[in-house]
């Protein structure tokens, strides 16, 4: 299940059989959103999880980062279960950074004041060191221009590439990006995957669930198609995506790929 | 948008359209003014066409009384504006710590959290007029070493106690109104509930509340006046005790323009900012 470049390094992130519900609405008893779903991550992999909406792509990034419990199942993250009780979520979040569909800044706050917020109050940074690691980022991400503007001011790109950001001024060790060009116009997409692209150059852990293809054939060391809260097929892009097992994988395929 | 603005002259028909809106626009405003008169002028009749007319006249709009009764209530008053000031603040500290206390996860506030609950069901239930009565005569009757007696003290409580209970719930809708998102973000960058309180919610909450509490103390700016039914010697009693001994009214019309002097600025405040934020939400649905 490890990339095969990286066979010896023991995983960054396990998850062994873990089991999601959630309460229905109408009636009674529970609808199982995350059905022994099983995934080995390990230090400079970018997973991808493709399926069609609703096969539970979210959910478990928001398990993995501990903000839904789960039902059952081990979350082991650096070598330490992280799905006891017992760890203090603050803990394990400090080294995992996370970027959600609709960006999430905060509105009250420039992007620079956005970025050095966990740094600081979370992770001691002096507030000059902060800045300076924000400044540096956002530099790189062509957002130096708009370090002092509000969120508000800026397009959905922009708005993107600053959540990014700020999940990375924090030097996780691992990257959970949960389709985060989903909100975009289609021009605005590249921009923001170009990022992702070059982080996965540097060697980023990401854990992403994304829509486009071509870039998960393309970024990932490893692509795991969700349907109905189950990992039906996983491997390398080019199995996968290239020559699919399983019927409901071609299904799949067949109807996000244009050819 | 198009050709340079040196060479661009209105055209003939934007000339003639620009002639009919000034056209439209003056008679918009004859219609208004001519409205306007004849309603104050209806009004105005019906008022002073009415048998008790110059009765009232005499009474309530006696420009002698006026003059003579205006400094003692111009003192009054600035026991209204001091109390109002002091007790502003109050309240904003004492509202948003009970609205954060009825927010906070830890255990450990449970019982603080229950006494909140109460507190904001109790103290709203009563009118308020019934807390001045009960904090300026109950409390120094207490007998209890070291409480101040001074009715100002005990009046300021009552107003703090009451508003501050009010207060509370505006902050909490404030609170509650701020996205679940927000917060989901602030837990993934590892927010301590306090910090995510803090930096994040709090700050967003009370933007959006500014209007609502401008609007409790423009209400609260009235309530001082409750203080004269204890024999504070503020605008209203300064106001009673004149009218009493001349037998005039006068005086507390005097009373009623220096509140509506104080109140009718906060008013256009609130107004002015609540259409700024109107502006500013619209702003970010585009
Ligand atoms: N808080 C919740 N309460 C109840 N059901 C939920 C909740 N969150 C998600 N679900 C359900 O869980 C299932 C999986 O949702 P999830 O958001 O993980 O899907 P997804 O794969 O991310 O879809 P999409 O591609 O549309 O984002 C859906 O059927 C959804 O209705
Ligand atoms: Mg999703």
């Amino acid at each position: 299940m490890t990339s095969p470049l990286t066979p010896l390094l023991t995983p960054l992130l396990e998850v062994r059989n873990v089991r999601k519900t959630y309460p229905r609405h109408d009636e009674p008893g529970r609808r199982v959103v995350l059905d022994d779903v099983s995934l080995t991550v390990s230090p400079g992999d970018v997973v991808c999880l493709i399926g069609s909406s609703g096969s539970g792509k979210s959910t478990l990034l928001r398990c993995l980062d501990l903000l839904e419990p789960i039902d059952d199942g081990v979350i082991e993250f650096q070598g330490r279960e992280i799905s006891d009780p017992l760890v203090d979520p603050r803990v394990v979040r400090r080294d995992i950074g996370m970027v959600f569909q609709a960006y999430n800044l905060f509105p009250h706050l420039s992007v620079l004041d956005n970025c050095t917020l966990a740094p600081r109050k979370v992770h001691g940074l002096s507030p000059a060191a902060a800045r300076d690691r924000a400044h540096e980022l956002l530099g790189r991400f062509g957002l130096a221009e708009h370090v002092h503007k509000h969120p508000d001011r800026l397009s959905g790109g922009q708005q993107q590439r600053v959540a990014l950001v700020r999940a990375l001024c924090t030097d996780p060790a691992l990257l959970l990006l949960d389709e985060i060009t989903a909100a975009l116009d289609p021009e605005l997409v590249g921009e923001v995957l170009d990022i992702v692209r070059d982080l996965a150059a540097a060697g980023t852990t990401m854990v992403l669930a994304t829509h486009e293809m071509s870039f998960a054939r393309e970024v990932a060391t490893h692509v795991c198609f969700l349907d109905g809260g189950r990992i039906v097929e996983e491997g390398p892009p080019a199995q996968v995506l290239g020559a699919p097992e399983q019927e409901r994988t071609r299904a799949f395929l067949r109807r996000v790929l244009p050819d | 948008m198009t050709g340079s603005a040196t060479d661009w002259q209105p055209s003939e028909r934007e000339l003639a359209r620009r002639r009919t809106r000034s056209r439209q626009h003056r008679h918009r405003v004859v219609v208004a003014t001519v409205a306007t008169v004849v309603v104050l002028g209806v009004l105005g009749a019906a008022l002073v066409l009415s048998p008790g007319w110059p009765r009232v006249r005499a009474t309530f709009l006696d420009l002698h009384h006026a003059k003579e009764s205006l400094p003692t209530i111009l003192d009054g008053f600035w026991l209204n504006v001091r109390m109002f000031l002091i007790a502003e603040p109050l309240i904003l500290i004492a509202g948003l710590a009970l609205a954060l206390t009825r927010q906070a996860r830890s255990a450990w506030l449970a019982p603080l959290r229950g006494l909140a609950v109460l507190y904001t069901d109790v103290v709203r239930g009563i009118p308020t007029l019934l807390l001045v009565f009960l904090f300026v005569f109950g409390m120094p009757a207490l007998g209890l070493q070291g409480i101040p007696s001074s009715i100002f003290f005990w009046a300021t409580v009552a107003l703090v106690v009451s508003y501050s209970a009010y207060v509370a719930e505006v902050f909490r809708s404030g609170i509650e109104s701020v996205h679940p998102s927000q917060l989901a973000s602030a837990e993934a960058l590892a927010l301590s509930r306090g910090q995510t309180m803090r930096h994040v919610v709090v700050p967003q909450a009370v933007r959006r509340v500014v209007p609502p509490l401008l609007n409790d103390f423009v209400s609260l700016q009235k309530d001082t006046a409750l203080v004269a039914s204890v024999g504070l010697f503020d605008a209203l009693f300064a106001a009673a005790d004149y009218g009493n001994f001349n037998f005039n009214f006068t005086p507390y019309v005097v009373a009623a323009l220096f509140f509506i002097a104080m109140t009718v600025p906060l008013a256009r405040l609130c107004d002015v900012l609540a259409r700024r934020l109107a502006r500013r939400e619209r702003a970010g649905a585009l």
